[in-house]
């Protein structure tokens, strides 16, 4: 066939009645109109800046910031630079949409399930949720949480505490932090060794089920190591670490952990909305998958449990991946609606307060587009990679 | 393989022949896109002639003069209910359009938040901004604009629940301040703050609504911002007696109209309806006696209103300009007194913003 083509090609030549020739000019036109596009777009801003005197190029960076941010987990002070004020944000919108993203693809997961569940009362409570969650614009949703669930908390000096040590406010939510001690490593290393055994058991069972058949409770038994171990070591080691407790002082709790509302807010925001999506995706993965299958599994004996997992789940997830994929990209995007409810993301802190202190739009917008579009790039090769794993079975 | 290759080059030759014959569109001098043209490409400088500026000339086509205010910050620039600006703010602009129109409504008001003011000024979508805009070095030398002068001395303060029981800034050690993403203010807070060792926290907010929401509900222990800021916004909250300014001004906020660069005879008219305004007040013209004034004897008061010289006609205006302005709009003190003076809510003392004979540091240069 091919070299059919090419000899038709080789008697035409190059000839403009020739579809190939014209596709190639049609498409070489193109690139280069686009590139001139690009290039003008580009010197013409480069122009027009220079003659509007405004500061260009990313020097900016490297100046001192000079404002203070609510939360940030990498040492940040007033005297950090815009660069550090940069990276302040950027961690704080992966910490939310990294949580957020497993969150919400578990919570998903189990909806989506539910949905289908052949008890009336959970399906309708799953039907409910999927449909109050996606059609309330998420923006609404993170105001309902921010300004109606979190805010009508009592001010820090009467706090609500649940537990001894935990405090609820509204400033958030306080908790006791572990301070580690000497057995620390110690400990550490029987939960990494503790860990490495569970792996190892579940990878034992699974040769010798594909060998002889034989089941083993493996799951059960990787999770008693993997916790009881730790526990064993706790109780004879004594405990790897103290608690620093919060104590009240002035305008609020010192000592501790806090996640503040904005973070709380945000995290169930995005959390809830996309995993409404989620399960949708969810069920009309598993309702892709043949009944044929349930029923031939039910026939060799299969549980209902196993069914799902080993039959329906490997087959519904080549269905799921894809749009599962979007979800997630999504999610990280919406993280930008952060700026709405004070969270410094990444939105926030740099394409808010440093475009305004330095006033270079420009540059700030283009870094943070080109940040969000590497976070989206990366998530998809992620996901791209998983997809490949579950699409290996296909035959 | 071969017939590939030269295909590639034909399209290669015929997509630089498209450009070519785009090239003199995009380079063609046309009313927007003749910016690229107008710039010197070596030394990136504009040329004289965009150097001259047309604003005045747009502003006089279009009819109306364009102007950057505040959403709404009583005193300042705020719309009522029929949709009716006012303010010290709104009224300088008015000013400008009167200069030119004898016309003080001949002004469109574009509100804008503090994030995206100094972008509209930029892209050219407003001809001035007139937005309790504070006049820092940086906003000045790095965003290609110019400060024209200062409407109003004003300085940053706190505003706190008077239940907290605190009553000086130095008990805000450790709170927690709401303030308004994009200002000067989010700055000062940190620079308060870490000079005196205390430990805070702020959130900024994008809008004012939600940190003063905030700050209601307790989120916050104090809001900041400009003091005649605290003063009107205390106003917007449910019971404005139950919330304490406290008396601690933290920084140096002159705010003042911003123009572009690059259109010098705009920046002149900018500053002079200023400095007329106060010049006007400083002589004892009020829009009450500005027809009489026009025939005393006194040469500065005959200069200001144009009765001698032809200052108006300098600035690409009429001589009268002043006479417009103050007949319409009165001088600096009726401004200021009609807006946010003693006898409105705001009840705003003159204080700083006092003329400098009067106490005050207002002080105009002479028209002369
Ligand atoms: N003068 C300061 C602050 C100006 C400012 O934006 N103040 C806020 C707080 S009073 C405001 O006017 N917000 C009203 C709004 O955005 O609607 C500056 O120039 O940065």
């Amino acid at each position: 066939m091919a070299g059919a083509a090419a000899r038709d090609k080789r008697k035409i030549g190059l000839k403009w009645s020739n579809p190939a020739v014209r596709s190639v000019v049609y498409q070489a036109a193109l690139i280069a109109l686009v590139l001139y596009g690009g290039w003008f777009i580009v010197t013409t801003t480069q122009a027009n800046l220079a003659r509007l005197n405004i500061a260009t190029g990313f020097g900016f960076m490297d100046n001192t910031a000079g404002f203070g941010i609510v939360q940030s987990l990498i040492p940040y002070t007033e005297e950090s630079s815009y660069g550090r004020a940069f990276l302040v944000g950027l961690i704080n919108t992966l910490m939310v949409a990294g949580i957020g993203i497993v969150l919400a693809t578990i919570l998903g997961f189990f909806v989506g399930v539910a949905r289908l569940s052949t008890n009336w009362l959970v399906s309708k409570i799953a039907w409910a949720y999927v449909e109050v969650m996606r059609n309330i614009p998420l923006l609404l949703q993170l105001f309902f949480w921010y300004f109606t669930v979190l805010r009508p908390l009592p001010a820090p000096v009467d706090s609500l505490s649940p537990v001894e040590g935990v405090y609820l406010n509204n400033r958030g939510v306080v908790v006791p932090s572990p301070v580690f001690g000497e057995s620390s490593a110690f400990f550490g290393i029987v939960v990494l060794l503790s860990l490495v055994a569970g792996y190892a058991v579940l990878r034992w069972a699974r040769k010798r089920q594909s060998a002889t058949g034989e089941i083993f409770p493996a799951w059960r038994t990787a999770i008693a190591i993997v916790l009881g171990v730790p526990a064993l070591a706790w109780l004879f080691g004594g405990a790897p670490f103290t608690l620093d407790f919060p104590a009240y002082r002035g305008f609020g709790f010192d000592g501790g952990m806090r996640l503040i509302p904005e973070f709380i807010a945000l995290l169930l925001g995005l959390t809830l909305y996309t995993a409404a999506f989620i399960a949708e995706i969810v069920r009309a993965g598993i309702l892709s998958v043949s009944h044929g299958q349930t029923e031939a599994a039910y026939a060799l004996g299969l549980p209902a449990g196993r069914t799902l997992r080993l039959v329906v789940i490997p087959q519904a997830l080549r269905v799921i991946v894809p749009p599962l994929t979007s979800q997630l990209l999504n999610l990280t995007k919406n993280s930008s609606l952060a700026v709405a409810i004070a969270y410094p993301d990444l939105v926030a802190v740099f394409a808010g307060t440093v475009l305004n202190q330095t006033g270079q739009a420009i540059e700030v917008i283009a870094l943070t587009m080109a940040v969000y579009l590497t976070i989206s790039l990366v998530t998809s090769f992620l996901m791209n990679l998983y997809n490949a794993r579950v699409a290996i079975q296909e035959r | 393989m071969e017939n590939r290759f030269q295909a590639l080059l034909m399209g290669l030759v015929l997509g630089a022949a498209i450009v070519y014959l785009f090239m003199p569109i995009a380079k063609a001098p046309g009313p927007a896109g003749n910016r690229l043209a107008a710039v010197d490409r070596a030394t990136g400088e504009a040329r004289p002639e965009t150097a001259a500026g047309d604003t005045l000339a747009r502003v006089r086509e279009r009819g109306e003069l364009v102007c950057g205010v505040n959403q709404g910050l009583p005193g300042f620039s705020n719309p009522d209910d029929k949709g009716r600006w006012s303010g010290i703010d709104v009224d300088y602009c008015r000013a400008i359009a009167a200069a030119i129109f004898d016309d003080p409504d001949r002004v469109k008001f574009r509100p804008l938040n503090a994030k995206d003011r100094f972008t509209a000024l930029q892209s050219g979508e407003i001809d001035i901004l007139s937005r309790n805009t504070t006049w820092t070095m940086s906003r000045d030398t790095q965003l290609g604009l110019d400060f024209a002068g200062v409407v109003y001395y004003d300085g940053q303060g706190f505003l706190v629940h008077k239940d907290s029981g605190i009553a000086h800034a130095a008990d805000l050690d450790g709170a927690t301040i709401c303030t308004q993403t994009g200002t000067t203010t989010e700055l000062n807070v940190a620079d308060y703050f870490r000079s005196n060792g205390y430990k805070y926290k702020v959130l900024s907010y994008e809008k004012n609504d939600e940190a003063l929401a905030a700050y209601d509900d307790h989120r916050c222990d104090a809001y900041t911002t400009d003091a005649s800021g605290l003063a009107a916004v205390r106003l917007k909250m449910k019971d404005p007696s139950r919330h304490l300014i406290l008396p601690e001004i933290i920084s140096k906020e002159p705010l003042g109209p911003v123009v572009r660069q690059g259109d010098p005879q705009w920046a002149d008219i900018a500053r002079w309806t200023l400095f007329a305004l106060i010049n006007a007040e400083e002589l004892g013209v009020t829009s009450g006696n500005v027809e009489e004034m026009k025939s005393s004897d006194s040469p500065r008061v005959r200069r200001l209103l144009g009765g001698e010289g032809a200052y108006g006609n300098a600035i690409g205006l009429s001589d009268d300009w002043v006479v417009r302005i103050i007949r319409h709009l009165g001088n600096y003190g009726e401004v200021f007194e009609r807006n946010v003076g003693t006898n409105t809510k705001l009840g705003i003392e003159r204080g700083l913003n006092a003329l400098w004979n009067k106490g005050g540091i207002m002080y105009a240069p002479p028209i002369r």
